[in-house]
């Protein structure tokens, strides 16, 4: 059988010409279809869904719009286009130009960096599959699709780098990646966040908000990298990354606005009297997820991170812009650590740091993005405001855990933790609330009970648009 | 990402001066483990590793994804040795990790950069001969060691997995199996690694070639296919998978011996009194004098002063065990505690003949015997690892005889009185004619003779005999070094001890290692030997351990540099 491979992957990679690319494709294509129709969203394949493809570099051909089929989606290959003159961002190698090819030193470290980046990828599209039955709206439910079949076009990206860059173990690799699932007890999914399951709207806008926040600044650090087609991919990523951030982001602010527009409603201000979801409650929301995410940088003193920068494998977030100084060596970073039951400051070579660097990166992000919400809840005429907590606080990797910690990131023992749990983390009695509430919206326009409607439509369609057209 | 553990994050500091670790005591026992959980079912025993993170031998590191340090393997050590005195019933022992997710990540990266050379070389030489033990258990006892793997195994953690007769391996598609120090630290798997994946895994050369450069190492699927594990299970399967494993084993396993009874290991250890140029250790049936101005110790070993008991009702106070327990002891503490030591003089007083009633007593078929005389093979091949020069000192009234007489042919040197009547004897005994086979499987006998054929014939018929052999028969024989007579003599081992400990200890250690085991390689002699020799050679060079050496980078900000140049 014949595959036209242009026509059927957009790529700026020649695949067309590309006799091993084409090998390796010929045979993970139809087994990623498989898995897409078996763990990918559950009940909406044959419909067709207002989406959005990348058919190219050029600006505007990363986003052509148009109604069609998940399957067919056209998962495409791309990378932004090569700077000749780049040379390698940060480490022991900094200045020298960039390898196209991977060094037979770093091959294995690489191909592990790359291979836990992509198994993100489909781990939260099988996450995700059950959602689009209790979509709030067909806004949402296209939104929902929209964050998957990129996921899935991410997942094409770095099987690209592991079939084109590291022979028979990047294809065993990228086999692997199909054969992986989320939350199954005997193939996990690598990560912790990525086996979680994510059965409610509020945490799905909280995933992408949070969760896949972190993959921006992963995506960022590796585009740092001076292994450049990784570089070049995670660039290209980096743009549509920024999509899923904003269903995150506005999903939540949303919902914050509603909630408070019901707390306002109901004469004891009680917003779940009114059926919708109390501030506290998402703060609980909050306080979860963003824990959780923060995990996913790995430990705050590290020898793989003081590794991956030393070799030029991954940057801090914009190496090349932001900083002068591309060594990291000679340098100290002041740390609290838990030392004979409390915290004190320690000093920590910089490049073992590398991993706290980047969540303070991601940390000052999510922050503004917290500003931006309290100003909404302001403009909704509130005084509560949503806050985040200590990056001490609730964690289960790193140097903070197996340690108690309050949401300001004070240490206060097991049996005050115990005690305060419930007001700060989801309880079974607020998980199970809010899954009460999750019922599909599938008149055009109209919006659950529960979060209020976006500022405006896809692609400059009207909110009522028919994003989702069943079949 | 930086998400996947490292072996052990670690930033390397100062080294330690060669002895300034605290003196270190090899008493133990499985109500005051710190580090292992030891649960016994029947004929099923599951050990269980939690190391805790806080309490290593020394300050400056942390017991990380159950990383070990020595005090870590002296509970291991004991464990061994007491499933077989005190838990005959046991059959199968499963050895598995006792946190989520990760089975064992080796020896301590920390603590080895920041040990000194001499201790870590102390280190890899008691966790090897461990290591030995635990296939000497299942060889010798009918108990079989599984390695249930229930995380990720790397470096030391498979090494250890090698050393049981069998290992599974979690399938989770993230667990694996490893020997990453060649790629990530510029060391050896030295404790066993190696050896072990050729000589008894049976891994063909070139996969073990690349296995060892894999930092990451094998998962399941890999690992199963090159031998390097022997099954694995999903783990939704796993802990019934390993059950039913360890139930095939005991069903197939003899079963309990018939007299078999639990023998309780008492703790061992000596009263220790100064004593001009150092102290004096008294133990019940060993003395050692410690000289350190001198760099002498005197082993003094005394025999049985009273008739044996019958085996059956023997318990751990009968001579032939309490000995060779405290002469374990004492080797360990001479080892590891007193570096100054470079010259270790053994004499044995007693009567011969306790010594051999003694022996007789635990010879033939019996449980307890079987594992008396195991044991004492395993104290005798501690002596010949020792990395001190060893003379023996024969002197009328001594009682080198039967088991004890394997001692004059495991030192380097022994000088044996010639006095005028003849009363200055030692006497041989069958249990010299391959009850006490040194690691490279050979008799003492035989490694002592390799290529005379007569020499060696003249010796087993003395052995068959049982009978006393005078200084100058035994020098005629070949079984001593030396027979100085009576005024010679003090002369004569005052000058050797003098000469002795004025040459170089390094190149004594070589030579003496390379002497001591004549004749033929085993599995376990190549272990002792080569890949030990290789890693003690790669634990000094700067590639290793130098400023910019890869184990003292590791887990440091800046990557190691190389000196390339290969011979």
């Amino acid at each position: 059988m014949s595959i036209n491979y242009d026509e059927q992957i957009p790529n700026n990679v020649n695949l067309s010409g590309d006799k091993r690319l084409q090998r390796a494709l010929e045979k993970w294509q139809p087994a990623f279809l498989d898995w897409w129709n078996d763990v990918g969203p559950m009940g909406f394949q044959k419909d067709d869904i207002y989406l959005r493809t990348a058919v190219s570099t050029e600006p505007g051909g990363w986003a052509q719009f148009g109604h069609v089929k998940m399957p067919d989606y056209r998962w495409g290959i791309f990378l932004e286009d090569a700077d000749p003159n780049r040379t390698i961002p940060g480490g022991d190698h900094a200045g020298q130009p960039v390898w196209q090819e991977v060094p037979g030193e770093y091959r294995n470290t690489l191909r592990r960096i790359i291979v836990t980046q992509a198994d993100t990828e489909p781990a939260s599209v099988e996450q995700q599959r059950w959602l689009g039955q209790t979509a709030p709206s067909m806004y949402d439910m296209r939104n929902l699709f929209q964050v998957n079949v990129e996921e899935g076009r991410h997942l094409w990206a770095m099987v690209y780098l592991l079939h084109a860059h590291f022979g028979k173990d990047g294809r065993d690799e990228a086999d692997d990646l199909l054969a992986r699932r989320s939350g199954d007890a005997d193939k996990p999914r690598i990560l912790d966040a990525f086996n979680q399951p994510c059965p409610d709207w509020l945490t799905f806008f909280c995933f992408t908000m949070f969760t896949d926040r972190d993959g921006k600044y992963q995506l960022g650090a590796l585009a740092e990298s001076g292994f450049d087609p990784l570089a070049r991919t995670c660039r290209f990523m980096l743009t549509e990354e920024a999509h899923h951030l904003s269903v995150g982001e506005l999903g939540v602010e949303r919902v914050l606005r509603r909630s408070v527009q019901l707390t306002k409603a109901d004469k004891n201000g009680d917003a779940r009297a009114q059926g919708g979801i109390d501030l506290p409650t998402i703060q609980k929301w909050i306080n979860y997820w963003y824990s959780y995410s923060l995990d996913l940088f790995g430990s705050e003193i590290s020898s793989n991170a003081a590794d991956f920068f030393g070799a030029g494998l991954k940057g801090r977030w914009n190496e090349s812009k932001d900083f002068t100084e591309h060594s990291a060596l000679n340098q100290h970073y002041t740390m609290a650590v838990v030392r004979n039951g409390s915290l004190t400051e320690d000093q920590v070579p910089l490049r073992n740091a590398m991993n706290e660097v980047l969540r303070q990166s991601y940390m000052a992000d999510c922050e503004r993005v917290v500003k931006r919400w309290n100003r909404a809840l302001e403009d909704e005429g509130t005084d509560f405001r949503v806050s985040l907590p200590s990056s001490r606080f609730f964690r289960r990797q790193g140097i903070y855990a197996g340690h108690d910690f309050n949401r300001e990131g004070d240490l206060i023992g097991s049996e005050a933790w115990q005690k305060q749990r419930e007001s700060w983390l989801p309880s079974d009695a607020d998980r199970a609330y809010v899954a009460s509430l999750m019922h599909a919206v599938t008149e055009p326009g109209k919006m659950a009970h529960w979060i209020a409607p976006p500022r405006k439509g896809i692609n400059g369609q009207d909110i009522a648009f028919e994003y989702v057209r069943r079949a | 990402m930086p998400r996947k553990r490292s072996i052990l994050p670690v930033i390397p500091h100062e080294r330690m001066a060669e002895t300034s670790y605290p003196a270190v005591s090899f008493d133990a026992h499985p109500s005051s483990y710190v580090h292992w959980r030891l649960e016994i079912d029947g004929p099923v025993a599951t050990l269980s590793m939690c190391v805790q993170e806080n309490r290593g031998m020394w300050p400056g590191y942390e017991l990380k994804l159950n990383s070990y340090d020595l005090s870590v393997d002296i509970e291991l050590a004991d464990c061994v040795q007491r499933l077989r005195f005190e838990h005959p019933e046991v059959r199968t022992v499963i050895v598995t990790g006792g946190y989520d997710k990760i089975f064992c990540a080796g020896a301590n990266i920390r603590m080895l950069a920041s040990a000194s050379h001499a201790f870590k070389v102390n280190f890899c030489k008691f966790t090897n001969e461990t290591r030995t033990y635990i296939e000497d258990a299942c060889a010798h006892s009918g108990q079989t060691w599984i390695a249930a793997l229930n995380g990720t195994a790397s470096g030391g953690g498979y090494e250890l997995a090698e050393a049981c007769e069998e290992i599974y391996l979690i399938d989770d598609g993230n667990s694996a199996v490893s020997l990453p120090e060649v790629p990530l630290l510029g060391v050896l798997p030295g404790t066993g690694g190696l050896t072990r994946l050729t000589d008894k895994r049976k891994v063909r050369r070139d996969i073990a070639d690349v296995f060892c450069t894999k930092a990451e190492g094998f998962k399941a699927r890999d690992a199963v296919k090159h031998r390097i594990v022997d099954g694995s299970f999903s783990r939704s399967k796993w802990a019934d998978g390993i059950k039913s494993r360890a139930a095939a084993i005991v069903a197939k396993a003899t079963p309990r011996p018939a007299d078999a009874r639990a023998i309780t290991l008492p703790s061992v250890a000596p009263a220790i009194t100064a004593a001009s140029g150092g102290e004096i250790w008294t133990y019940s049936s060993v003395t050692v004098q410690v000289d350190r101005s001198t760099r002498v110790a005197s082993l003094e070993l005394r025999g049985p002063t009273e008739a044996p008991a019958d085996s059956a009702t023997a318990d751990a106070s009968a001579w032939a065990l309490r000995f060779y327990r405290e002469l374990d002891d004492a080797l360990l503490r001479l080892r590891l505690n007193e570096l100054d030591i470079g010259l270790v003089l053994i004499r044995a007083s007693g009567d011969p003949a306790q010594v051999l009633a003694h022996d007789a007593a635990i010879q033939g078929e019996g449980w307890f015997n079987t594992e008396v005389r195991n044991y004492q093979a395993r104290v005798l091949r501690r002596l010949d690892n020792m990395a001190k020069t060893l003379f023996a000192i024969v002197e009328p009234g001594n009682c080198f005889a039967g088991s004890l007489a394997e001692i004059l042919f495991s030192v380097d040197r022994s000088y044996m009185l010639a006095d005028d009547d003849g009363e200055n004897a030692i006497t041989l005994s069958p249990a010299s004619l391959g009850g006490f086979a040194m690691h490279n499987g050979a008799t003492r006998l035989a490694a002592r003779f390799p290529g005379d054929a007569d020499a060696l014939m003249l010796a087993q018929a003395a052995a068959q005999r049982s009978k006393a052999i005078d200084a100058e028969t035994a020098d005629e024989m070949g079984l001593v070094t030396f027979a100085p007579d009576a005024i010679d003599w003090d002369d004569e081992v005052r000058i050797a001890i003098e000469e002795r400990s004025s040459l170089s200890p390094d190149a004594l250690t070589g030579m003496e290692q390379n002497l001591r085991f004549g004749g033929g390689e085993s599995m376990d002699n190549k272990i002792f030997g080569r890949l030990t020799a290789w890693q003690n050679w790669i634990f000094q060079r700067p590639n290793a351990v130098g400023e910019r050496g890869a184990l003292k980078m590791f887990g440091a900000p800046e990557r190691p540099i190389f000196d390339y140049r290969r011979t």
